[in-house]
């Protein structure tokens, strides 16, 4: 397949043809994120049932899937508005709950260097688990393809909101998505790109003391802090083993 | 709770969401990180999926359960071969996905 990602690429590209190159990124971008929308679109309509069920009017629901955009904490939001908490503790609890983003911000971060800044701007507030996880499995068409990648988070949100819209409407019904196993679609997504991760033996190390040390953390009660401490100390040990091996 | 609280609860949320997201790519890109740090970034990935995903799959409810109603964790064993084999981010999903549903349909898990 041709491919205009560089934008020197992209701008001879364009004075012979205005409207494949850009096209053909978006379609990519688009194509890419199917994945994500197998998962998203139950997983909002799981949202917007319970949204609807606990008393948010169909308006904040889906503002809510514009502005905030990250679905754990928005599930656990929804649960604390139900129980009357006040907005103190819901903003301090999804800070906490969203705060393993800056990692991965901070781990594309090198990507993005040729990215203009509104570019970044637009691309950061589109970064969830799952855009991430599939971006970080593809990090040169990051690098040499803003548009496919804005895309692909853009089509990653939509899906959120249509979701998230459906359950709005379908709140009065019976909303149950476990028959068809799509409570499952973002876990076996996950499956899917940790595997593709693990490319060396320190890289399957990494995850494997991650993953175990986050399981003992959870056990142990810290039902926040698990995911970036484990991570922290995951990456940590992976780079000790790294190190110790290479010298 | 009252609609336009919930709202201007809402933009706050979306702050300390977006705060996050943003701030390490605008001070991060760009700037030459030390190899010692570019090799941590790097490590990023793999620690967090996995930090994510492996207490969701062995942990459903407060403890450990690898019992067959924990349909999570035996579709992840088949799972995670498929996608060793496949490469195939769709072929996982759906596997997973079928079986889950399979599983149910059996009257196996919650």
């Amino acid at each position: 397949m041709l491919r205009f990602c560089s934008p020197w690429q992209y701008a001879m590209h364009a004075m012979n043809d205005p409207h494949t190159s850009s096209s053909a990124a978006v379609f990519r971008g688009v194509r890419r994120a199917t994945p994500i929308i197998l998962g998203y679109v139950p997983i909002g309509f799981a949202y917007g049932v319970l949204a609807g069920k606990s008393g948010i009017s169909a308006a904040n629901t889906l503002i809510m899937s514009l502005i905030v955009f990250a679905g754990s904490a928005q599930f656990i939001a929804v649960g604390l508005f139900a129980s009357g908490t006040g907005p103190a503790v819901v903003i301090l609890t999804t800070f906490v709950v969203n705060l393993r983003h800056l990692l991965m911000a901070a781990s594309l971060a090198p990507y993005l260097s040729k990215w203009s800044r509104r570019r970044q701007a637009m691309f950061a507030y589109e970064l969830t688990d799952e855009t991430f996880a599939l971006h970080s499995t593809a990090t040169r068409d990051l690098s040499d393809c803003p548009l496919e990648a804005l895309s692909l988070n853009v089509t990653a949100q939509a899906s959120w909101v249509l979701g998230s819209a459906l359950g709005v409407v379908a709140s009065n019904l019976i909303g149950d998505v476990k028959p068809l196993g799509l409570d499952y679609a973002l876990s076996a997504m996950f499956i899917g790109l940790l595997v593709s991760q693990c490319t060396s033996p320190v890289r399957v190390a990494t995850a494997v003391f991650s993953g175990l040390l986050a399981t003992v953390l959870f056990l142990a009660g810290w039902h926040q802090f698990h995911i970036i401490a484990a991570t922290i100390a995951g990456a940590t040990f992976g780079l000790a083993v790294e190190q110790w091996t290479k010298g | 709770m009252d609609q336009g609280l919930i709202l201007l609860t809402m933009v706050g949320m979306g702050a300390v969401t977006y705060l996050p997201r943003l701030l390490p790519i605008l001070f991060l890109s760009g700037r030459t990180l030390k190899p010692l740090i570019v090799a941590w970034l790097r490590l990023v990935p793999p620690a967090v999926l996995s930090a994510m995903l492996l207490p969701s799959l062995l942990v459903p409810e407060e403890r450990i359960d690898l019992s067959f109603d924990n349909i999570f964790f035996w579709a992840a064993l088949v799972a995670f071969p498929v996608a060793w084999k496949s490469r195939s981010l769709f072929a996982t999903v759906l596997v997973g996905m079928g079986l889950v549903a399979l599983a149910r349909y059996c009257g196996l898990g919650l």
